[in-house]
């Protein structure tokens, strides 16, 4: 049954929330009311447009109902095609995206309860990500408290671009929380749109946008570095999701290059970029940004220097490959272990408490 | 380092390798210098209102530079101005010392190309081609000018390029990189036209002040960060020419991207194409892989030169792009500028030396 001889720790996956109409038992008077008086139901984000061919694998399209919206589909298309031991939910929802910061909190505590309710307690497999009011810091942190102590709740959810750059020390009271808690950070593909998506504005293709977030995760690694969140919080890890790592090489190259020339603007980065990214960042093995020759791609791993980067994924419903073939051509075999489950317990401590 | 990637100068004249530098700045020694092109009415709104950009500031940058002017300590002319301005000093300390035979200049500091005012824009870029011409050009015949166009305008643009196109002294067009909208986007496309026609390359140097942050994400905080997001902001340019399908439009176009280091080019064509197979449906004005359009049609300035941790990377990197696709360039007189003798920390063979330090450029620019 699984393919790949371990049962692999899956830290993707995106169950798919119809829209706040499915929050209303997990909320309370006063935001029922409003949800229900504005008509407020879809939140779906403009970077994963349901009938887009990259949002949903044809061969995972529901004849009716929402892709990835039922534990059912979950369990056949993810998690038994792959012999997956446990898999971390990653809800794609919109409500942090809200300028109303009190509603997004309403709506992400909502979308928290309905993960732990409707899936959580259904399957012992499952872990999730904590969706919080980003906008908010205190929002967030209090969101952040109020999980806690339930630990299938095992990394926070950040929209990979928000107000501000992640390592702005506004945000700060976010990293306090989520390492206290033993809780990464996951940057996922999302925008609350705040900013154009480039430095030149806004591109045309939605293919763009998916490209170009490969820019706003560096922008957001290179804030919280160059801001010294990793030096005041050092137990802190970043996970990107769906970021790839051909740009890895790069972004390590010329990030300690131009801190030798210029960290006395930034004194307290206390050691190279390239050496705080392998102790604090981790990514999601889909998409496979890489060459496609396997010889290549081993030597794009030797450049990226660390084996402990990679977290397995499918990135379930979203199109990154067939079949089986979640794993790329020329991964080396000694890699396994780590990339299939090692890796993802040393990231996750909540995980590793359960698995041992 | 000890290995440095020139041969002696003392080599035979025959076989004697001349560099082309494809990154240079000449400098005005102050704004009130382009009065000598300017009509009385734009003289008279340069005096009372100056160049007005998407920033805070008139004369300086919202995020201050690690050296005044940006540039090098000891660039700083004898008989003052700032950095650039000085064509005896330039050939001393850098035309003459690294026996350059051609050096492209790139008019950074003052320029019409994203100034807010419309006929402002155009009377200025006008004005700072001239001033290449009469300054720079006409004196030093190594030296090759850029037409400076304020890509904002698309019709004054190509008007612009209409007049200097087949003059020798320029050898191609230079619009700010971080413009209103992404360089795809098809207002522009009528200068790409002018460009294809009169075979002039889009010689695209990072700058500009779109108003748009310089991250995608947020604005930074520090230098050290805005110093980077020009390069994501460059992957970012080159997807929205590809993807939005300039370069399929304009198959002769060439795109020169000039100082973004080269670090990231591979991996933008790797995601371009991986995100492709899935997204096709949506640009199907793409007849080839994504990335075929980055080996085909694009040239990139080397400086700053890529850095790995181990020196053997650096030539892997070069395979993956093409000992064809870059071009070296000093960004003189700035202060990260890279010194021809010591800027690659690899061995080349002559071949790939030649190609890298001359033989590329002659080719794309018609040398």
């Amino acid at each position: 049954m699984a393919p790949f001889g371990v049962a692999p720790i899956d830290c993707d996956l995106h169950p798919a929330l119809p829209g706040c109409m499915a929050l209303l038992p997990y909320l309370d008077g006063h935001w029922r009311d409003e949800i229900a008086s504005r008509g407020l139901d879809d939140l779906d984000l403009s970077l994963w447009p349901r009938g887009a061919p990259l949002t949903v694998r044809p061969d995972w399209r529901s004849a009716k109902g929402l892709a990835g919206g039922t534990l059912e589909a979950l369990r056949t298309q993810a998690l038994e095609p792959f012999g997956t031991g446990f898999g971390i939910l990653n809800p794609l929802f919109g409500a942090p995206a809200l300028h109303n910061v009190d509603m997004a909190a309403a709506l992400c505590r909502a979308t928290n309860d309905w993960i732990a309710a409707e899936w959580l307690d259904r399957d012992p497999r499952l872990r999730a990500g904590i969706l919080v009011p980003v906008e908010s810091p205190a929002l967030t942190v209090e969101e952040i408290e109020r999980r806690a102590p339930d630990k299938r709740f095992v990394q926070v959810l950040l929209l990979g671009a928000a107000e501000t750059l992640l390592g702005r020390r506004v945000n700060w009271p976010i990293f306090e929380a989520a390492e206290r808690h033993g809780l990464p950070v996951a940057l996922q593909i999302a925008s609350s749109a705040r900013h154009s998506p480039t430095a030149n504005g806004w591109p045309t293709y939605l293919i763009e946008d998916h490209v170009n977030f490969a820019q706003t995760f560096q922008s957001q690694l290179l804030s919280m570095i160059a801001e010294g969140v990793f030096t005041k919080f050092p137990r802190l890890k970043v996970v990107l999701m769906n970021s790839g790592i051909g740009w890895v090489p790069s972004f390590l190259w010329r990030g300690t290059k131009e801190w030798r020339a210029l960290r006395r603007e930034v004194p307290w980065v206390d050691r190279s970029p390239a050496e705080i990214f392998r102790e604090h960042v981790r990514i999601s093995l889909q998409p496979n940004d890489a060459p496609e020759d396997p010889e290549d791609f081993a030597v794009l791993l030797d450049m990226v220097g660390s084996d402990e980067v990679l977290l397995f994924s499918t990135d379930w419903p979203h199109w990154r490959f067939d079949g089986v073939e979640a794993l790329p051509p020329g991964l080396p075999e000694r890699l396994l272990p780590r990339v299939l489950r090692d890796n993802a317990i040393e990231t996750y401590p909540r995980l590793k408490e359960t698995v041992q | 380092m000890s290995a440095t990637t020139l041969p002696r100068t003392d080599a035979p004249a025959e076989t004697r390798l001349r560099i082309v530098d494809c990154d240079i700045h000449p400098a005005m020694r102050s704004s009130a210098e382009l009065d000598r092109w300017l009509p009385a009415r734009w003289q008279q709104h340069r005096r009372e209102y100056g160049l007005r950009l998407r920033q805070p500031f008139t004369s300086t940058y919202p995020y201050p530079k690690s050296a005044p002017a940006l540039s090098r300590r000891d660039s700083w002319p004898p008989s003052g101005g700032p950095p650039g301005s000085d064509l005896d000093f330039m050939r001393e300390q850098h035309l003459d010392l690294h026996d350059i035979a051609f050096g492209m200049l790139q008019p950074l500091s003052v320029r019409g190309m994203d100034e807010r005012v419309p006929g402002f824009a155009d009377a200025v870029s006008r004005a700072v081609n001239e001033w290449q011409l009469e300054d720079w050009t006409s004196k030093d015949k190594r030296l090759k000018g850029t037409i400076a166009v304020p890509g904002e305008d698309a019709a004054a643009a190509v008007k612009e390029i209409e007049r200097w196109a087949g003059h020798p002294d320029f050898v191609q067009i230079s619009m700010v990189t971080r413009g209103l909208e992404p360089l795809g986007r098809s207002r522009y496309w009528p200068i790409y036209e002018a460009a294809e026609h009169h075979g002039l390359p889009l010689g695209l140097h990072t700058l500009g002040t779109s108003g748009h942050s310089v991250a995608g994400g947020g604005w930074p905080s520090f230098y050290y960060e805005e110093h980077q997001a020009v390069a994501m902001s460059l992957a970012a340019m080159c997807a929205s020419f590809i993807l939005e399908g300039v370069a399929e439009r304009f198959p002769k176009l060439k795109f020169v991207i000039i100082e973004g280091g080269f670090g990231w080019v591979p991996s933008l064509g790797w995601r371009m194409d991986s995100h492709w197979k899935a997204l096709r449906s949506e640009v199907p004005h793409l007849r080839k892989k994504p990335s075929e359009y980055l080996k085909t049609q694009f040239w990139f300035t080397t400086q700053p030169v890529e850095e790995p941790e181990k020196p053997e990377h650096l030539r892997k990197l070069i395979d993956w792009i093409g000992w064809d696709r870059l071009l070296f360039a000093s960004d003189y007189p700035h202060w990260d500028s890279d010194d021809p003798r010591y800027a690659f920390k690899i061995q080349m063979a002559e071949a790939e030396r030649r190609a890298i330090f001359a033989g590329n450029a002659r080719a794309l620019y018609g040398l």
